[in-house]
């Protein structure tokens, strides 16, 4: 008796064979091929206890939520996502740079092609330091903040931490870009830091407002936990350190040149 | 498959209030868009949460999908279905997600494996082991941890051929679209997968299916 092959009793499980009442015949009559998909299947029901987290009754609400003040009034123009004003606020600050940059790079490196190319760069990877700089220092002080805060009195049942909700929303959309222009640049490891305080400036957004002293600590030891106040000024750190090192040599000025080459 | 498949009446009621939201979107009713929304987020984030393998990244693509479906808006068809359409630009983002992770992750893989001999003395490095002591480690948690590799090695075309396919159960033709591919080649992906997973799996699928027969599973 010729057997099913593999492939067939996969297709057959998984409902995508072609000829599925040959199939359903020799099985009927094919005590191996029985326990070969028996086996087949216990695959497959193993992988089916793997549960999907149920993200809430509300969970519809909090999607719109969330991305309601990013919609334009009418869909179908691409642009109109750019208006969204937390999106045209980070944008305006890196195209700001951007232009400062390379306004200052052409000031100041007239050089040659090559030094040119060079200098793009470095005004590059500066703009990206000194923006992320900015950012992450920014996302530190509201951890630093969130990591200190307690009930005013011990009997406060609830403690309001909107204030730095706010701000966690405000600096998840900068985030995005960041990490987003981390990659592009080939940046691995800022990405990575990034996205992991991508991951904590979710939580806190997802917060409620309002919360009970037992989730604020609950949401402070996630931050001490994650190690993530660490991590972020230690990257901090390294990008001063880029900045002083891609930070352009003082420009030597004509009479200077002019000096030199009577030597 | 745990797609449960509703009834005709209530899909074809759902389809009808879906092009109704729709006309009103695109006639400039915002709020008509937060109906569809609402109606589909749970859908999208199951599908994502099984593609990405995270909560944070499957929050990611809900939200970009339903932008996405917003923005091109004008693109969609009457004649098809709203979840079907938004499903499908889902997919196709957590495709673009996955293949950035992989990236990222390489990218940090390269450095670590250069510098080994530095990674004890570097404090980011002191974080806990994730590997279970054998106290923790029960047998279940074993094979939770084996089926999340597992599916992390697939590819991302396997990974989704089969999330769609298995899970979803979306059709054969469905899948082939999101990824760019003729139906033959999508039955093979789907394949592929479930072999993959096979060969990891089967050891412990084995393990488990005898410790369920002799009634000494936890």
């Amino acid at each position: 008796m010729k057997h099913m092959t593999e492939e067939e009793l996969i297709a057959y499980r998984e409902g995508v064979a072609e000829q599925r009442a040959v199939i359903l015949d020799h099985l009927a009559a094919c005590e191996e091929c029985r326990g070969e998909l028996e086996r087949i299947e216990a695959v497959l029901a193993a992988l089916d206890t793997l549960a999907v987290p149920e993200p809430g009754a509300d969970y519809g609400r909090h999607v719109w939520k969330e991305i309601a003040p990013r919609l334009t009034e009418k869909p179908g123009r691409w642009w109109h996502v750019w208006m969204d004003p937390r999106r045209l606020a980070a944008a305006s600050v890196i195209v700001a740079l951007i232009v400062a940059a390379f306004v200052a790079g052409r000031i100041t490196r007239p050089g040659k092609t090559v030094d040119n190319i060079a200098s793009k760069e470095q005004v590059r990877e500066r703009v990206l330091v000194v923006a992320v700089g900015e950012h992450l220092g920014h996302s530190e002080r509201m951890l630093v903040e969130l990591s200190n805060a307690e009930p005013r009195d011990p009997a406060q049942k609830q403690v309001n931490i909107s204030a730095e909700q706010r701000r966690a929303e405000d600096l998840l959309q900068e985030n995005r870009l960041y990490r987003q222009t981390a990659l592009q640049e080939g940046d691995a490891g800022l990405a990575g830091v990034l996205d992991e305080l991508e991951r904590v400036l979710l939580d806190v957004a997802h917060s409620p407002e309002e919360v009970t002293p037992a989730q604020l600590e609950a949401i402070q030891k996630k931050i001490e936990g994650r190690g993530i106040l660490f991590k972020v000024r230690v990257v901090n750190k390294e990008l001063q350190q880029r900045q002083e090192a891609t930070k352009p040599a003082p420009a030597q000025n004509d009479s200077t040149k002019r000096e030199g080459n009577k030597v | 498959m745990n797609r449960m498949p509703p009834s005709v009446d209530s899909t074809q009621a759902s389809a009808e209030s879906d092009a109704i939201a729709v006309e009103r979107t695109l006639a400039g009713d915002r709020d008509a868009y937060r109906v569809l929304v609402e109606r589909h987020s749970h859908n999208v984030f199951r599908l994502a949460y099984r593609m990405t393998g995270n909560r944070h990244d499957a929050e990611e693509v809900v939200q970009e999908a339903f932008l996405r479906g917003y923005q091109k808006l004008g693109q969609f068809a009457a004649r098809s279905n709203f979840g079907t359409w938004v499903y499908r630009i889902a997919a196709n983002y957590a495709i673009d997600r996955m293949r950035q992770r992989q990236k990222e992750e390489a990218r940090r893989e390269a450095p670590r494996a250069e510098h080994w001999d530095g990674m004890e003395n570097d404090p980011l490095n002191r974080v806990p082991d994730e590997a279970p002591t054998p106290e923790r480690l029960t047998q279940s948690m074993e094979l939770r941890r084996q089926m999340e590799q597992a599916l992390a090695a697939l590819s991302y075309a396997e990974r989704t051929a089969f999330v769609m396919r298995h899970w979803e159960g979306c059709g054969i033709e469905e899948i082939a679209e999101v990824l760019k591919s003729s139906s033959n080649a999508t039955k093979n992906t789907v394949f592929r997968a479930v072999q993959k997973l096979r060969r990891a799996l089967q050891p412990f699928a084995e393990t488990k299916a005898q410790a369920r027969a002799m009634g000494t599973e936890s």
